[in-house]
């Protein structure tokens, strides 16, 4: 198959890259980036370890040819955390136990992630929406649903903490 | 090895484990995550039959096609191996048979995936269809077409014990009862799919694997009996590893097809699993068939208890052996049992083979088991609760069938979760359709016998302490999820008072650390954790020693703790760890020191035949209630909430233990309700994860953990299992609960609404023919 020269814009850096048409996103992610956060879990886009955000949106890379997304922003796990510095959720998928084996926990906070932009205190029952299309195998969720309680506090306390000093300034 | 701590240790501390960070910023590398240089792509050809000899093979297409680097077949690997030494039945590809659907035929390596593909269409494969075996019962009957020549009728192995005397239990029993249980097969689904990396060095003819594997140490064995290599050539590296539950328990096909193609290839191959390959891989839990009659008195004290048991366990042993020993052996530690008899039977079948999972052997005999005691109580008018507690064992004690318990925290589990879930508010008076149920189970916290047997410890860690104070341990431990690295680190710290920074892990590579026998049965926390507090302990001696040497005071007089060794009765001493390590170190430079762990001679159970399955050096013990809304008209259960209490001994990182619960919990739940890998004629029609159906957040209900420290007193810091144990006793409670709710018992799983409406149905049709009977029986 022919390839083609291909731009993608990923975790806020321009690749240039030449691939053919056919190539999933999940694999030029993982194969030709080296970003191997974004996991595969299925053949069949059925258990949400490969979610990326596109332009904020989850979506899943198993699912999505790269040469379409050329105009997109691509956030992976890899790209969440700010100098090195762990964002909310990670910080509470550590300390709240989301994460047992770790496959599904950058698909799971990319997808939390989308949900606390969009809905920053959520219900339990809106959780567990947004987080139904990711499959875990090892927590039974509870400790992850944790983790994002656990984090919109941390989000919380980042806030009020901004605007304390903001205040003081 | 109980002892006291204080605030600050990090025994009992909720701290995240130590590769959390690497899993929440994808920096952590799994096996498919690994490339080398010039890596190629392998991929397997499976057989499309059931059952069939191969007459002949040809992969000269194959072999010619550019970008094809090497394909292998049978011809070439002929070593037979299996996990267990009474079970060598496999090999890397079929020799002369297919034995099921999905069996390794030839295996290909090419500079793409699509090459790869290609090539394994253009190998011609001549099969002599022969019949097949599917349905266990039938399969004990063949006369031939044997799946297995040496197999006589198909039975892989079968067991025949009897502890005490059930004709005499039954005897002194006021009633009697009998029940079939039939509980399908189930898979891990684990969602890392199995991925294996080799590559072979021809210059010096060593092999590296990198693999998904709860169990380098096996997968060393096993790859240097196959490739014919001495063992000392093959390294196993462990990376993360994405979920086991005892999926990759066992070598797996792949991990051998990835070292046979990198060795013809000469250069590094990588093969990764379809989910589709995960599932017929398998190793899941196999169908069990349970024949279980129990005696008792009026009173409800158990008399006698006889279990026939059947195990569907695919086309090769496997596990196997082991299994169907558990299925039978763990119906004791339970509960006082004065008289049992076992019949098992591990049937070969034209399937994907069965194996260990999560649970292992024990959860269908415990479903069954714990269902018919609470059929029991309620014939006998007996509360469930309560007849549990008069079948109580009293340990410390040996039970029948020679099984040592010392700690037993199933008394206090159940007083807790009565308590907490407010059973006798609830049990047999909530509305029709909501119901409470109740349930126990237990587990062993690592199999006292290893599966080779030998004198060599079951685990051992080496550990060095650098000349800044930094503790760093080597472990061949395998850490898969579940906590294997942390809890290591932390007992480590404990022991040496020391912050947890300060302590770095090197896990699971065969080439830089010692021997432990693998991430299964539950073995890790106890086994692992042990010889790590054995290592620290070297260390501290020899640290204190020297100290004690070099200032002229006594060794009593000095301790370890705040990173610092400080002196005490008076001894006004104070240094830095990294002081007291360059005093040990002394002219070797480095300080280093071992520790080891192997059960003791009175864990490892009797001497008759299949004794060595079951003893373990400790048990834990799980109780549950489970309340569930029953929907009469649609058969649909809802689980409202789950209060289950957990012996673990004692929780060394809380949150992880309860993790653990919870998630086996969880997944006891997933196979009551809806997880059964389904078959037509061999082939699995549901191998993929959204026809077999785990549990996504919508379908999971909120689980209230409970940790019951009953300090096992030869247990690390009093700790013991809580991986697995869990598990068994929510199959149960949610079946009870259901009766609870709408008066009928299932004894099939899983308990799906076609079921609950048919026995609603059944049970109506019974009571308009005998009006006047008891709606509750």
């Amino acid at each position: 198959m022919n390839k083609e020269n291909i731009r993608l814009r990923v975790n806020k850096r321009d690749y240039q890259l030449e691939i053919a048409p056919n190539r999933l996103l999940l694999d030029v992610l993982r194969q030709d980036l080296g970003l191997t956060g974004s996991k595969r879990g299925c053949d069949d886009s059925s258990c949400g370890a490969c979610t990326v955000l596109v332009d904020g949106e989850p979506q899943m890379a198993c699912l999505m040819l790269a040469v379409s997304y050329q105009d997109c922003e691509i956030t992976t796990i890899e790209g969440i955390a700010c100098e090195g510095q762990l964002e909310p959720l990670q910080r509470a998928f550590c300390d709240e136990g989301g994460a047992q084996c770790g496959y599904c926990t950058p698909g799971m906070i990319l997808t939390a992630r989308h949900l606390l932009a969009h809905n920053p205190r959520p219900t339990d029952q809106e959780i567990n929406e947004a987080l139904s299309g990711n499959l875990c195998r090892c927590t039974g969720y509870v400790q992850i649903i944790a983790s994002v309680r656990k984090a919109i506090e941390l989000l919380e306390k980042q806030e009020s903490g901004v605007a304390a000093a903001g205040q003081g300034g | 090895m109980g002892e006291t701590t204080t605030q600050s240790s990090p025994i009992g501390a909720r701290v995240p484990m130590v590769d959390a960070v690497d899993k929440v910023t994808g920096a952590g590398k799994y096996a498919d995550d690994l490339t080398l240089p010039g890596m190629l792509v392998g991929k397997i050809l499976h057989s499309p039959h059931a059952h069939a000899r191969i007459r002949s093979m040809d992969t000269s297409a194959a072999e010619r096609l550019p970008g094809v680097r090497a394909v292998v077949t049978g011809a070439e690997t002929p070593v037979k191996y299996g996990i267990l030494p009474v079970g060598h039945d496999e090999t890397i590809f079929c020799v002369d048979k297919v034995r099921y659907i999905g069996d390794n035929v030839a295996a290909v390596a090419a500079e793409s995936e699509a090459i790869a593909e290609h090539a394994l269409r253009l190998i011609r494969v001549d099969y002599e269809v022969l019949p097949a075996y599917f349905d266990p019962e039938q399969s004990m009957q063949a006369e031939t077409n044997l799946i297995h020549d040496d197999r006589p009728h198909n039975i892989e192995r079968e067991y025949h014990h009897h502890f005490g005397n059930v004709e005499e239990g039954f005897a002194q029993a006021d009633y009697i009862r009998q029940d079939r249980f039939d509980c399908p097969e189930v898979t891990h689904a684990a969602l890392e799919p199995h991925s294996t990396l080799a590559r072979y060095d021809a210059e010096d003819g060593t092999l590296t694997v990198w693999s998904s594997t709860q169990v380098p140490y096996y997968l060393k064995k096993t790859l240097a009996a196959t490739l014919q290599m001495p063992e000392e050539k093959v390294r196993v590296i462990k990376p993360l590893v994405g979920g086991g539950f005892g999926g990759k328990s066992e070598v797996i096909p792949l991990e051998l097809a990835a070292a046979v193609l990198a060795r013809k290839a000469g250069a590094p191959v990588k093969i990764t699993y379809t989910r589709e390959e995960v599932f017929l891989a398998n190793r899941g839990r196999p169908r069990q068939i349970v024949e279980l009659k129990t005696g008792v008195t009026r009173q409800g004290k158990l008399t006698a208890v006889e279990a026939r048991i059947i195990q569907d366990g695919g086309a090769y042993c496997g596990y196997g052996v082991v299994t169907i020993l558990y299925s039978g052996q763990l119906l004791n530690a339970m509960y006082d049992i004065p008289n049992v008899k076992f019949d098992g039977y591990r049937v070969l079948t034209n399937k994907p083979a069965c194996g260990a999972m999560r649970g292992h052997g024990t959860v269908n005999t415990r479903f069954a088991f714990e269902q018919q005691l609470n059929r029991i109580a309620s014939v006998l008018g007996l509360d469930p609760v309560e007849i549990r507690r008069r079948n109580l064992l009293h340990p410390p004690c040996v039970t029948l069938n020679n099984l040592r318990v010392l700690s037993y925290g199933y008394p206090e589990c159940i007083d807790r979760v009565v308590e907490r879930s407010g059973w006798k508010e609830k049990y047999g008076k909530l509305p029709y359709g909501k119901g409470i149920g109740f349930a126990g189970s237990h587990y062993v916290s690592g199999a006292a016998n290893p599966i080779i047997r030998s004198a060599m410890p079951q685990s051992t860690v080496n550990l060095s302490v650098d000349r800044q104070g930094g503790v760093t341990i080597f472990t061949g431990a395998s850490e898969i999820g579940q906590g294997s690295d942390t809890v290591q680190v932390q007992v480590v710290a404990a022991e040496l008072g020391l912050p947890l920074e300060q302590v770095r892990i090197v896990a699971a590579d065969t080439a830089r650390t010692p021997v432990d026998l693998g991430s299964y049965s539950s073995r890790v926390t106890f086994m692992a954790g042990n010889a790590a507090i054995a290592a620290a302990r070297d260390a501290k001696r020899r640290m204190l020693q020297a100290v004690a040497r070099a200032y002229g005071v006594a060794e009593e007089d000095l301790l370890m703790e705040g990173g610092r060794v400080l002196g005490r009765n008076g001894c006004p001493l104070s240094l830095t760890l990294a002081e007291a390590a360059r005093l040990a170190a002394g002219p070797a430079g480095v300080l280093t020191a071992r520790g080891s762990y192997n059960t003791p001679e009175e864990s490892r159970g009797g001497t008759f035949k299949g004794a060595g399955v079951g003893p373990s050096p400790a048990y834990s013990y799980s109780a549950q209630a489970v309340e569930v809304t029953v929907d009469p008209e649609t058969g649909r259960v809802t689980v409202d909430r789950i209060v289950v209490a957990h012996d673990c001994g004692k929780a060394i990182n809380p949150m992880n233990v309860e993790g653990q619960v919870i998630g086996s919990v969880w997944m006891g739940l997933g196979q009551a309700l809806q997880e059964v890998v389904d078959y037509e004629n061999g082939r699995i029609k549901n191998a993929g994860l959204l026809e077999y159906r785990t549990a996504s957040t919508l379908e999971s209900p909120p689980v209230e953990t409970i940790l019951v420290e009953s300090n096992d007193p030869e247990g690390p810091f009093g700790a013991k299992e809580a991986g697995e144990g869990s598990l068994a006793a929510t199959i149960p409670a949610l079946t009870h609960a259901i009766y609870d709710a709408v008066g009928v018992w299932i004894d099939t799983l899983p308990v799906t609404p076609e079921r609950i409406l048919r026995a609603l149905q059944e049970k109506q049709q019974a009571e308009w023919k005998s009006p006047g009977t008891g709606a509750r029986m």
